[in-house]
């Protein structure tokens, strides 16, 4: 097993997430689990269209009074820029060019930092306006789907900044290459649950 | 359990093609980030238009953004790529379920 | 390294099982972790049945009695069945295929460990204000209300220990795909093997369901959620949808295995090669299939309305196919075979038509017209036992005796295994048989007692005796166990004589690399295409080299324990407890610092070098 070799751009792998047995096994293993997760947020998915807009009583704010597009619009655009500059991170790897993927990687944390932050900022403002998880089931549902999508986005967001600090010293190996890539994959996973939330939860409720 | 390494005779000319060959699926990448985008916009767009009917609305972002997450998968998780016959499978046997799933809480929950 | 056969302490041996990551170790946990659990349930049926011996008894409490019928049902599905399912997955399944080791050790034992404190939290609910008591289903509608802190402990315990089931599965699958020996192609793999595999896919896809419906509970009673109060706008039918989402996947988790270990039996002791191979395999998949088109059967008195009844009724009905070809592969199997009856063998045999009994009655309740008839009666509560019991316990019990040897190394006394087995089966058909009549005659299931002369007396009473024959049989078997390890006679290779899959073709209990040199697969039962050609084992696909292994840890123990930890915080963080949210981030604590630690440590194994494999070679033959 050379996993912990030096390697130079020219003795690269040009597949280094699969090219050891166990890189080969992460890489399935973690296709594997999103396949769990798509059921997993299928399920909450469900729950949510399930309980959409059943509130007590008629002073409870309903979807399409709650939502606003610029602010759903700004954090889709922070999550679909991030998933490109994770790619361009991933691009990076392969090219054996360690500074720039970390880069890239750094520029996807900001992005998904600021995403969070709106996330926070919006939550608050319902809170304010009576929609909170104990107000209705629609609030629960809300805020269990949107929350658990934010849960794994600031989970994502420590994953790779750790991953990025334990190896800053050390630069690419076939240890760490395939940690870098399923990284990378969940979080174009969280970007695809999004797709998904902003049309259905935000966009759809705006219809009404 | 060696590595297997894909090196020709020359590892120069091999490495410049595959420099190409990344910087090549980099453009794609590109291309299909460009569509994203465009998709997203007139998602919000046909919704922030209002002119449109309840009916039309929900079914066509529905589209738009299934054609989204196929892009996503199949470029930026590189599912297009050979080897990933056994992801696909599972990964699409995952959506069968939470399709099901869905389809049920919306029409037999007493709802 | 070299030295495994040497004699150990017994605090060595304590700290080995703690840090292991050997499949073959773990499998050996999870038998005795899961018998332990499967005493603990046998011995609430066995008050379940003094209960219901005689009417108007008042052996236990109505409450009591409630406990005990939901942590009888809880344990034996969740911390009894699926555990020793792995035990004989973790044993079997990367020796049939060839490998070394599971694709993730780690993550095997961090699965086992989440189980097992999983498994112990619930079980402390027993002495910290009673356990849970709303049935092993857990409805929403009774589970809001319900008072004690019995239904807390069924959320987190069963939170722990599935995602423990979780990444056990996905480790199977990887394992799977990846880790086969040369030659071994998709189509030569033994049927327990494809059965694992499609029982890790069912556990991936269903057992996120029972994550998402756990939360949804744990929201509602511990955090003020409101998804099935109705009062403010919630459902209570999304739990039912979401657990049988999972439930009924859950069953076909079961039970795939059993059918597993069942086609490795009759082809091994008809000493010939399984009938239908393909079909089998084609219909274990089917079976998988339909496991997920099917849940809502056991909700067809909820009104979901006569087309959702009809579908679901159908698509259940459909499952007798696949099960049916199995059933005939088996009887052709042993057709022109010549038979050898031993002890896993007779529970074989008996398994057919106790299973079919099973599976009659599932298609009597799948007709949803007739199912507002059964429904909650103990016609059910026969049924089930007889596709459970007549199916995966006798399976279990098969493959402990099948197994043993290559686990542990000695033979189990064929003639104690044949008691256990004989009193088993009839205690087994002496309990449920008559349950079916009750159940017609309309005695309703999860009641603690009845008024006597409603024509149900005898027939509880005769269901009683026969749980007491089971629990004999048990006991025999635990003394066999103890008999046979005192004895300690060492068997080798291939000690039932006539093995087929790889498994038979290296030591019993195999060295912890398992296979010196990887074999080379040749066809379907390599191990008896080399023995019909007159050789001792299998070829070996590579020359003698270094082999890599992984690393013991301590770390899957540490994790499983901060959740447990974390998980009594929780709980008593409903109550207002000063010390509960301190517990709470202690627990999280342990875990996230484990984790960490895990994460940030190179862990690269370690390898076993060429010459120590040929010096033991050597001390084998001098």
């Amino acid at each position: 097993m050379q996993a912990e070799e030096k390697f130079t751009e020219m003795t690269w792998p040009a597949s280094p997430e699969k090219a050891t047995l166990e890189a080969k096994n992460k890489f399935l293993g973690f296709w594997f689990f999103l396949g769990g997760e798509t059921v997993l947020f299928g399920s909450l998915f469900a729950t949510y269209l399930a309980l959409k807009d059943k509130v007590p009583d008629s002073s409870h704010p309903l979807a399409k009074d709650l939502f606003e597009m610029p602010l759903t619009f700004l954090a889709t655009m922070f999550l679909l820029v991030s998933s490109l500059t994770s790619v361009y991170a991933m691009y990076h790897m392969k090219n054996y060019s360690f500074q720039r993927m970390q880069a890239w990687l750094l520029i996807t944390v900001f992005l998904g930092a600021c995403f969070l932050g709106l996330e926070v900022y919006e939550f608050r403002n319902y809170v304010h306006e009576g929609h909170t998880f104990t107000s209705s089931a629609f609030g629960s549902a809300f805020y269990a789907l949107v929350g658990f999508h934010g849960g794994h986005v600031a989970f994502g967001l420590l994953w790779i900044l750790s991953l990025m600090l334990r190896n800053a010293g050390r630069g690419l190996n076939l240890y760490n290459a395939p940690k870098f890539y399923v990284a990378s994959l969940y979080w174009h996973f969280i970007d695809v649950v999004w797709v998904f939330i902003f049309t259905v939860v935000y966009l759809m409720g705006m219809v009404g | 359990m060696e590595n297997t390494r894909q090196t020709s005779a020359n590892p120069r000319i091999d490495l410049k093609y595959r420099r190409k060959k990344n910087a090549e699926e980099m453009r794609y990448q590109i291309i299909s980030f460009a569509l994203m985008i465009f998709l997203t916009l007139i998602a919000f767009g046909a919704v922030y238009y209002e002119g449109f009917s309840h009916w039309f609305v929900v079914p066509f972002i529905m589209l738009l953004a299934a054609i989204q997450v196929v892009f996503q998968l199949f470029y930026f998780m590189h599912m297009s790529h050979k080897g990933h016959e056994t992801p696909a499978l599972f990964l699409f046997s995952g959506l069968t379920v939470a399709l099901i799933t869905i389809l049920t809480f919306l029409t037999i929950t007493w709802i | 390294m070299s030295t495994i056969a040497q004699k150990k302490g017994f605090g060595a041996t304590v700290w080995d099982y703690l840090t292991t990551v050997d499949h073959k170790k773990i499998a050996i946990l999870y038998l005795m972790a899961g018998g332990i659990f499967f005493l603990a349930g046998g011995l609430e049926a066995l008050f379940i049945r003094i209960q219901l011996a005689v009417p108007n008894n008042d052996f236990v409490s109505a409450g009591l009695y409630n406990q005990i019928l939901t942590m009888h049902g809880t344990t034996m599905i969740f911390l009894a069945a699926m555990p020793l399912i792995f035990a004989f997955m973790n044993a079997a399944v990367p020796l049939q295929i060839g490998a070394r080791d599971v694709a993730f050790p780690f993550v095997n034992a961090l699965g086992f460990w989440l189980f097992f404190f999983g498994g112990i939290f619930l079980n402390c609910s027993w002495f910290l204000g009673g356990a849970p008591d709303a049935g092993w289903t857990s409805y929403a509608s009774l589970t809001l209300n319900a008072k004690s802190h019995g239904v807390d402990f069924y959320i987190l315990g069963l939170q722990i220990s599935g995602i423990g089931t979780l990444i056990g599965g996905i480790n199977f699958l990887v394992t799977i795909v990846n880790m086969r020996a040369p030659g071994m192609t998709y189509m030569r793999m033994p049927l327990f093997t494809w059965s694992s595999f499609v029982t890790s896919a069912l556990i991936l896809f269903a057992f996120p369901a029972l994550t998402v419906g756990l939360f949804l509970l744990m929201f509602d009673r511990m955090f003020g959620g409101n998804f099935f109060d109705v009062s403010a706008g919630g459902n209570t039918i999304i739990w039912e949808h979401l657990f049988w989402i999972f439930g009924h996947p859950e069953v076909y988790i079961l039970i795939l295995p059993a059918f597993g270990l069942f086609s490795e039996i009759f082809a091994t002791f008809s000493r010939k090669r399984l009938f239908g191979y393909s079909s089998m395999v084609f219909a274990t998949v089917l079976i998988g299939f339909l496991g997920f088109m099917v849940w809502a059967h056991h909700m067809f008195t909820v009104g979901m309305g006569p087309i959702a009844n009809a579908i679901f009724a159908v698509a259940t009905m459909a499952i007798a196919v696949p099960t049916g070809i199995k059933i005939f592969n088996w009887l052709f199997t042993m057709w022109g075979g010549s038979i050898k009856f031993t002890t896993p063998m007779h529970y074989a045999v008996a398994f057919i038509p106790s299973f079919v009994a099973g599976g009659v009655t599932g298609i009597m309740n799948a007709v949803a017209a007739a199912d507002y008839q059964y429904h909650d009666s103990y016609f059910v509560v026969a049924h089930f036992h007889y596709v459970i019991v007549g199916g995966v316990v006798l399976a279990l019990l098969a493959g402990t005796h099948y197994y043993w040897p290559k686990m542990f190394g000695t033979m189990l006394s064929e003639v104690l295994g044949k008691i256990t087995f004989w009193l088993f089966l009839i205690g087994f058909h002496l309990t449920f048989f008559i349950q079916h009549f009750l159940g017609l005659m309309g005695m309703p299931r999860r009641v603690f007692t009845y008024l006597p002369n409603q024509g149900w007396d005898t027939g509880n009473m005769v269901s009683s005796i026969g749980a007491f024959f089971m629990g004999i049989a048990v006991i025999i078997m635990l003394i066999n166990v103890v008999v046979t390890q005192v004895k300690g006679v060492k068997v080798g290779n291939d000690p039932w004589g006539d093995g087929r899959s790889l498994e038979w073709s290296i030591p019993s209990p195999p060295p912890f690399y398992n296979f010196k040199q990887l074999p080379l697969v040749r066809g379907l039962d390599p191990f008896w295409i080399e023995k019909m050609e007159g050789k001792k084992g299998m070829t070996p696909a590579e020359p003698l080299g270094d082999i890599h292994m992984p690393n013991a840890s301590f770390l899957p123990v540490t994790i499983s324990f901060g959740l447990f930890v974390a998980a009594f915080g929780i709980l008593f963080h409903v109550d207002d407890k000063p010390w509960a949210l301190p517990v709470m981030i202690i627990g999280l604590g342990i875990t996230l610092v484990s984790m960490l630690i895990r994460s940030v440590k190179d862990d690269h194994g370690f390898h076993i070098h060429k010459e120590d494999l040929e010096n033991e070679d050597k001390g084998v033959k001098a």
